[in-house]
């Protein structure tokens, strides 16, 4: 065979995560059903909590229960994104993309850079929808927009810690099954913080546990930043969501971003 | 260049378990090697290694004239792999997966759509080529995996097990499809668990088991290796069976094998139609009246459940008789 294909550029990280940023894009374009299920899923939790549970639950400072309910939404719709990039990093390695992708000349980690830029990009989209669905049932963000901005770049940051918890448990599951197990545990991990309901409520060692949660700093914080009613903790935690709010998602990255790496190097063992 | 594919005392280790244990392969340019071997007997393991997905403990590789281990990069632009599942998206057309590859091949925009249009020509899949790939056959899913596989020219292509799940349909079109490549020039390693589909495609066979290349040779020559060929009689009446049976002795390799159910009687022979003569007309003589009378060589399946029965005894220091 005459050899009369040519690359005509050289590997780069940037410019062949892009390309598989691209490749998650025109899935998501031909195949937009589990995209719309999940947004509608998320709209519903927000109807289910702002009209059903809603009228029993007290915001302890008080204050609109919508009002403090939405930043918790906001935050658990990240969440939910875990099982979202487990599914699709699995789903790559199972059906043998990934092993082509490393015979290939593509830069080692593109896919991974691909696939956490793919799904921050539907994070943005989820949080437009949620922001419009928040407009609807009465919240109101009533710090200014540098405030509200800052909070909506501390709820990708999570995002983005969560990125690479999903791509670590991506590479570590096997089979179906397991992504379903993912799934179901995203459930205790945002139930079990601030998000819903205040951790005051709770018996107190399951109130500690809710406190520490990830998920509750990001939601405090942000809380704060939108100016809506937060829950009136005064423990260490409680008085610093702004710094924890930062420093878990670093943190979060700092760990399941090398381990990830490493899942992924170790392929090739 | 003057092996396509070369491998020499490759080892790698599982825990306890030795995936490969001193393999050696060389693949001539523009040949077919046909990998075959029982389940876990190393098949996938060298693949993976000679296409730079899989580090290897010892040994030495090449693969296009450049090492595996240590110019990789430089092996990855002219190898292609097709696995044992298409590894392409259900949900895009055909065109659009090409475009995805060629890019990631870093052709530019305008060269990765050129060459996807060229490669759904040339396998065949032009009418499809902007349907969703859900929509494909079996067939042309694996066709549409192998031009994923060619998109820059590779040299070497390596095919694990291509024509898994298929129909007989389907197993055809990708042979014609894997037939044409090979008179471009290019050099293809196939493993398979179907060794009619060794028998169709590859010029030589290797049969691997626990590690290592047990035999190795031209499909012909390795069946006759085991013995030659077959004659096969089927008889009128039940009763000639002992007859017709030391009739065969008399000119067989091995003891006759008699099916009482087919009146059948059957051995191996040496030069195959004097053999088959010289039977036929003693057993005239005799006045045996013959049904049917078959002459047929070993398949690759009796050539290589004997290959490894021999390869696992020895490994236990079982004698065997062969």
């Amino acid at each position: 065979m005459t050899a009369t294909v040519n690359p005509a550029r050289r590997a780069s990280l940037a410019g062949d995560g892009l390309t598989l940023t691209g490749r998650a894009l025109a899935h998501w374009r031909r195949e937009p059903g589990p995209l719309i299920g999940s947004l509608g899923f998320d709209i519903l939790m927000v109807l289910m909590f702002a009209y059903l549970f809603g009228g029993a639950l007290q915001v302890p400072g008080g204050g609109s229960y919508r009002e403090f309910l939405m930043p918790g939404m906001f935050a658990m719709t990240m969440v939910f994104g875990i099982s979202m990039t487990t599914m699709a990093v699995a789903a790559d390695l199972d059906r043998g993309v990934t092993d082509r992708l490393r015979s290939m000349p593509v830069s080692r980690l593109a896919p991974l850079l691909g696939r956490a830029v793919a799904d921050l990009m539907f994070a943005v989209v989820t949080l437009a929808v949620m922001l419009l669905v928040g407009l609807a049932v009465g919240w109101r963000a009533r710090g200014d927009l540098g405030d509200t901005l800052t909070a909506f770049g501390l709820i990708l940051l999570l995002r983005f810690a969560l990125v690479w918890v999903g791509v670590f448990l991506g590479l570590t599951v096997k089979g179906q099954s397991a992504v379903t197990a993912v799934q179901t545990l995203e459930f205790p991990l945002g139930f079990l913080s601030s998000a819903f309901v205040a951790p005051s409520t709770m018996p107190a060692w399951l109130g500690a546990v809710a406190e520490w949660n990830p998920l509750s700093a990001t939601v405090g914080a942000t809380r704060e930043l939108f100016g809506n009613p937060g829950w009136g903790g005064d423990s260490w935690v409680a008085a610093h969501h702004p710094l924890l709010a930062v420093l878990w998602p670093l943190g979060l990255i700092a760990v399941f971003l090398p381990l990830s790496l490493r899942r992924y190097r170790a392929l090739s063992r | 260049m003057e092996h396509a594919i070369l491998a020499e005392g490759l080892r790698k280790r599982y825990g306890d378990n030795m995936a490969l244990d001193g393999f050696d392969l060389r693949v001539s340019p523009g040949t077919v090697c046909g990998l075959l071997g029982p389940n876990g007997a190393g098949k996938t393991t060298a693949v993976r290694i000679l296409a730079t997905l899989l580090r290897f403990d010892a040994g030495r590789a090449e693969v296009a004239g450049y090492d595996v281990a240590g110019q990789a990069d430089r092996v990855r632009h002219r190898i292609g792999l097709v696995g044992q599942h298409p590894a392409v998206d259900e949900a895009l057309s055909g065109r659009e997966n090409l475009v995805i590859f060629g890019r990631l091949f870093h052709l530019g925009r305008a060269g990765a759509r050129r060459r996807a249009t060229e490669l759904l020509d040339r396998f065949g899949l032009a009418d499809a080529a902007d349907r969703p790939v859900r929509t494909y056959s079996g067939g042309m899913r694996r066709r549409l995996d192998l031009a994923a596989g060619m998109i820059l020219a590779p040299s070497v292509l390596f095919l694990d097990e291509p024509t898994t799940a298929l129909d007989p349909r389907g197993r055809n079109e990708v042979w014609e499809a894997v037939r044409d490549l090979v008179r471009g020039g290019t050099t293809v390693l196939l493993t398979t668990q179907y060794l009619d589909e060794a028998d169709q495609l590859a010029d030589r066979v290797c049969v691997l088991d626990a590690g290592r290349v047990i035999a190795e040779g031209t499909p012909d020559a390795l069946k006759s290796r085991l013995g030659g060929d077959r004659i096969e009689l089927v008889v009128r009446d039940a009763v000639d069976l002992a007859a017709a049976a030391s009739r065969l002795r008399a000119v067989a390799r091995s003891e006759p094998a008699v099916d009482p159910d087919r009146r059948a009687v059957s051995a191996q022979v040496g030069e195959r139609a004097g053999a088959l003569t010289e039977v036929l007309r003693a057993l005239d003589a005799d006045g045996v009246g013959v049904a049917d009378v078959a002459l047929r060589r070993p398949t690759l399946d009796e050539v290589f459940l004997q290959l490894t029965a021999t390869s696992s005894a020895a490994r236990t220091g079982v004698e065997v008789t062969a």
